[in-house]
């Protein structure tokens, strides 16, 4: 258990120092997969030999001096919705079942470029539509620190493979919180980096204008590193910016001093106050005085129209979503259902069949939703409406951004709920991605960083920092400095705290 | 199910028809419209494809910049304003060869727009406005396999991929109006004057039968002199010049017919048949198809810099009918002579084989006479013909040097088309090569002299047109390798 507590960077350094290999830290957490995943359900598909293969060519590449990238034979899980060439990619959706891609996200293929084993790939909200991971086809996750939790989503099973040490790495992708929610209600690290940030080639899309992929990680450093790792331009993703990372690593580093003397936090008005837990806000509250100890100055900012963010959101990601899901029609690949009772169903009747037996319900929802509000006679009062909020919330942030370098605010409104719980009412689920969704909206990058256990129901809350576009750095250096005031608080990590896995 | 047609004069006599074109044109790009694959025709089906061509989940377009210059040009060539800044959207809709059921096009940011051209229809010029002119990709091509040849009722279906991505530009006219008894023609002309456009920018192979070039034509009627327009139907699948003109004639009697009955024009697709010549009903229109357009999210505005669209205006060709006139005058060619020229597609050839050395006249009588022929036997393109114009002009340099004649420069023809190599090795390889030693031909002459006395008495007795029967017989004997010109002078100079 040992090794599987320590940070992807103590990993490195094991490794470095040869007190490890990959290949042993890699079964290592391939047999944590095969103890507890019975009872999690972090993974949809763990692929042993390919990552035990990965690992010892890590190892022959170590012994003979030839390094891909600092984080070299550390193995890593990632979300069943990047494509992986020769391993099933099923968006948590029984429409892709069986389906496996001939090409490897761009994510992926740096992952491989920078010699990570790849460990498998982790559950989620089908097609990452969903705040629990209960919308995954294939049944829910759970919370490692209350198994009879929701362990967030749509990026559940990243975020729970990490809480409970079944990979030190993880990769997520974030639409409208999918990597900061489930990081705050497992007490581990995600990162939505800014838009662009990170290619989108080989990310199954639910919405194009909001998706990105992200590090789901046990510490603010891992998270750097591994952002280095996949971030960066792309010519095969139109929108992923050309031009160089910042220095993200170096900016973990920095924070992680633990001094933030200079630095402006501005704490979003909007969101606090009614519908987020008093834990929750009493955590926040905490962290925020912590800052300030450490020398950064705390404003208050106000973003009126945050308010309208949610329903900005869901016309925007249900109409790119209704459009993106239309492929599914059982002509090429996945899932192919024939109507029952006709005799010779015509294209149109498979498609039917098949679509109505392979997408969800919150699927079919957003794809109801999405068409609807893309519909003539409607867009200009949907589709077109949102999008007048979503320059108003730009706006807003860039006025935020002339008061302070960093904005914050709880990640999500609550601590992790009961499986089941906001199954019947889609509403209430949403407004779990309340506080993340503006992020998207905007395109700029956010963290969420593990505040603590609320006192009320000892579950882990999330403490979200934003940063300006391109700014991504600033995200490190606060969250890491938060995160070095608390775990000197806590005389360790809070993941240390998380109870051993039983049924 | 027959329809009902009122002849074409006693329509325009009651009716205005106005017309707008839509013509379909594949690029020549060497890779498709978002996506590296290449677009060769005819390569073995779904063999040119990839992840994004093939709309696999997760993969992406990139905007091919050859696609957009090439539209840029397109869009200059038919005087129209450049967008700063255009989109492309999505048009959402399922059918079976659309990979993605979206099509990736402009929808109300076109990247050309608000121009013209002109065309002539006997010796009237006509200006026709162009609304915009747009990129959008290709779908994949259905194959439905039974007896219907439509998706309905077909036993199975094939799709072939290759085609999807292949970049397009779809141009759309303004209405056309004011044509009258002209418009079938001037549709024709239209298309063919597109086509002349498109061939001299050089972005496109513009084959209608290869489908690079496809036409759908939108025809309504108004009563006449009302200045107003009528509902219009759309007829696609019109894909020869000839078509064109003959879909646009029959919808103008069709439509008649019902109007002049009290009857109304439904609004709708419909399909034109190429063997019988008729269009027949297709979709109904009337339930307004929603495409759900929306911004492609996946891919960054295009905005071309006012640099690059100067320097694109400043390099265009220049347009084909100021060029056609250019040429007419200085090739001396009569109207008719052009005419059949430029319906053969032989300005190319021409031109180049006249650049490499040869007289206006020689390089028609070849590329018009000899070249069609041969071509027109094949069934191919005067450019399909392998044989290029310095060739032509290699044959004529001999001709005119007097080391072949005319017949023999058929022969080198024969050989250069048949792979033979140049003009010269076939020359020498057939030994083709006019016999200019004095000795044989001289020989050749007493022996035609010798072996018809009765011709050479009646040469001798000054009946010099008789000379044309034994320039025959020393031709025959000299196995056509003779310059006729001078075997007359030898035989006139023995017989004086
Ligand atoms: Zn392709």
């Amino acid at each position: 258990m040992s090794l599987l507590s320590k940070t992807a960077a103590e990993l490195a350094d094991l490794l470095a120092a040869g007190e490890t290999t990959s290949v042993a830290l890699t079964q290592a957490y391939l047999d944590r997969i095969a103890e507890v995943d019975t009872h999690l359900h972090a993974f949809l598909h763990v692929d042993a030999e390919g990552a035990l293969a990965q690992a010892a060519a890590s190892d022959a590449r170590r012994a003979a001096g030839e390094l891909l990238s600092p984080l070299d034979g550390v193995p890593i899980a990632v979300k069943d919705v990047l494509a992986t060439s020769g391993l099933p990619t099923t968006c948590g959706s029984k429409i892709l079942e069986g389906w496996i891609p001939p090409y490897d996200a761009t994510v992926v293929a740096r992952l491989k470029a920078a010699g990570l084993p790849i460990l498998g790939k982790t559950n989620m909200d089908e097609f990452a539509m969903g705040s629990s991971t209960e919308h995954s086809a294939y049944g829910p996750t759970r919370n490692p620190w209350d198994t009879d939790r929701i362990p967030g989503g749509s990026g559940g099973g990243s975020a729970a493979a990490i809480a409970a040490s079944e990979a030190p790495l993880a990769i997520g992708t974030d639409t409208g919180g999918s990597i900061r929610q489930p990081g705050a209600v497992t007490g581990t690290v995600g990162v939505k980096p800014t838009y662009g940030g990170i290619s989108r080639y080989g990310l199954v899309a639910m919405a194009n204008s909001l998706d990105q992929a992200g590090p789901v990680t046990r510490s603010v450093l891992d998270a750097a590193l591994l952002h280095e790792v996949i971030g960066g331009h792309d010519p095969k993703d139109s929108t992923s910016i050309d031009q160089p990372l910042p220095a993200l690593v170096a900016a973990a580093r920095q924070g992680a001093s633990g001094d933030l003397t200079g630095v402006r936090i501005g704490v979003i008005s909007e969101l606090r106050g009614e519908g987020y837990q008093p834990g929750v806000e009493q955590r926040f509250d905490e962290a925020v005085a912590l800052l300030t100890q450490a020398g950064a100055e705390v404003v208050e900012v106000s973003c009126p129209s945050f308010t309208h963010a949610l329903a900005a959101y869901y016309l925007i990601m249900p109409s790119e979503a209704s459009s993106n899901l239309a492929r599914f029609d059982a002509m090429r690949y996945g899932l192919r259902v024939l109507p029952d009772g006709v005799a010779d169903p015509s294209a149109e009747e498979v498609m039917r069949a098949t679509r109505d037996a392979g997408f969800g319900d919150e699927v079919k929802r957003r794809i109801i939703l999405g068409t609807y509000a893309l519909s003539s006679g409607y867009y200009d009062a949907y589709y077109g409406q949102a999008q007048k909020v979503r320059t108003l919330i730009s706006r807003d942030f860039e006025a935020a951004f002339a008061k302070a370098d960093v904005l914050v605010s709880p990640t999500a409104p609550t601590t992790a709920f009961k499986i089941g719980e906001k199954l019947d009412d889609p509403l209430a689920m949403y407004l779990n991605d309340v506080a993340t969704i503006p992020a998207n909206l905007a395109g700029v990058p956010g963290i969420s960083v593990p505040a603590g256990l609320a006192p009320e129901d000892g579950l882990p809350v999330g403490f979200q920092v934003l940063a300006p576009a391109l700014a991504d750095d600033r995200l490190y250096r606060v969250g890491a400095a938060l995160e070095a005031l608390l775990e000197k608080q806590w005389g360790g990590s809070l993941l240390s705290q998380v109870p051993e896995v039983t049924a | 199910m027959t329809e009902t047609l009122l002849s074409f004069e006693d329509a325009l006599a009651q009716f205005d028809p106005a017309m707008g074109l839509e013509v379909h044109v594949e690029l020549n790009t060497n890779t498709k419209m978002f996506c590296g694959c290449p677009t060769e025709f005819g390569a073995e089906p779904n063999t040119q494809v990839c992840p994004t061509c093939l709309g696999l989940p997760g993969s992406m377009p990139v905007v091919n910049r050859t696609a957009v210059e090439s539209a840029i040009r397109i869009g200059l060539a038919l005087n129209c304003q450049i967008a700063e800044w255009c989109r492309f959207a999505r048009k959402n809709y399922f059918y079976p060869d659309m990979p993605k059921n979206f099509q990736t096009s402009q929808y109300d940011e076109p990247i050309a727009f608000d121009g013209w051209t002109e065309v002539e229809v006997d010796g009237e010029t006509f200006r026709i406005e162009i609304e915009r002119a747009h990129m959008e990709e290709d779908t994949g091509k259905s194959t439905h396999v039974g007896t219907t040849g439509r998706i309905h009722g077909a036993d199975y279906s094939l799709v072939d991929y290759n085609r999807a991505g292949i970049p397009l530009i779809e141009i759309v006219t303004k209405p056309i109006t004011g044509t009258r008894e002209q418009a079938p023609a001037v549709a024709r002309a239209y298309v063919a004057a597109l086509r002349d456009i498109l061939l001299g920018l050089g972005v496109s192979d513009v084959r209608m039968e290869q489908g690079s070039l496809r036409c759908d034509v939108n025809l309504s009627l108004a009563p006449a002199g009302s200045g107003t327009l009528g509902t219009r139907t759309e007829t696609k699948n019109v894909n020869s010049l000839r078509s064109v003109e003959r879909a646009a004639r029959y919808e103008i009697s069709r439509q008649a017919a019902l109007l002049a009955a009290g009857s109304t024009v439904t609004q709708e697709t419909r399909h034109w048949h190429e063997d019988t010549g008729v269009t027949t009903s297709g979709r109904e229109k009337s339930d307004a198809e929603d495409y759900r357009y929306f911004p492609e999210p996946d891919l960054v505005p295009v905005a071309p810099s006012r640099e690059w669209v100067e320097e694109l205006r400043a390099a265009l060709p220049e347009p084909p009918r100021e060029k056609r006139a250019r040429l007419q005058a200085e090739w001396g060619y009569s109207d008719l002579e052009m005419r059949d020229v430029v319906a053969a597609g032989a300005i190319p050839q021409i031109e180049e084989t006249i650049a490499a050395g040869t007289t206006a006249q020689a390089a028609r009588k070849w590329w018009m006479s000899e070249l069609a022929r041969r071509a027109n036997e094949q069934g191919v393109e005067l450019a399909e013909l392998p044989v290029t114009p310095a060739q032509v002009a290699a044959i004529q340099a001999l001709v005119d040097a007097g080391e072949i004649n005319d017949k023999l420069a058929r022969q080198v023809f024969d050989g250069v088309l048949a792979g033979e190599g140049s003009p010269e090795e076939v020359v020498k390889a057939r030994g083709l090569a006019v016999v200019s030693d004095e000795g044989a031909l001289s020989e050749a002459v007493d022996r035609a002299i010798a072996a018809n006395p009765d011709v050479a008495e009646k040469i001798r007795d000054g009946k010099v047109a008789a000379a044309g029967a034994l320039i025959g017989a020393v031709m025959k004997d000299m196995r056509g390798q003779a310059d006729a010109g001078r075997v007359r002078e030898l035989i006139l100079e023995k017989l004086a």
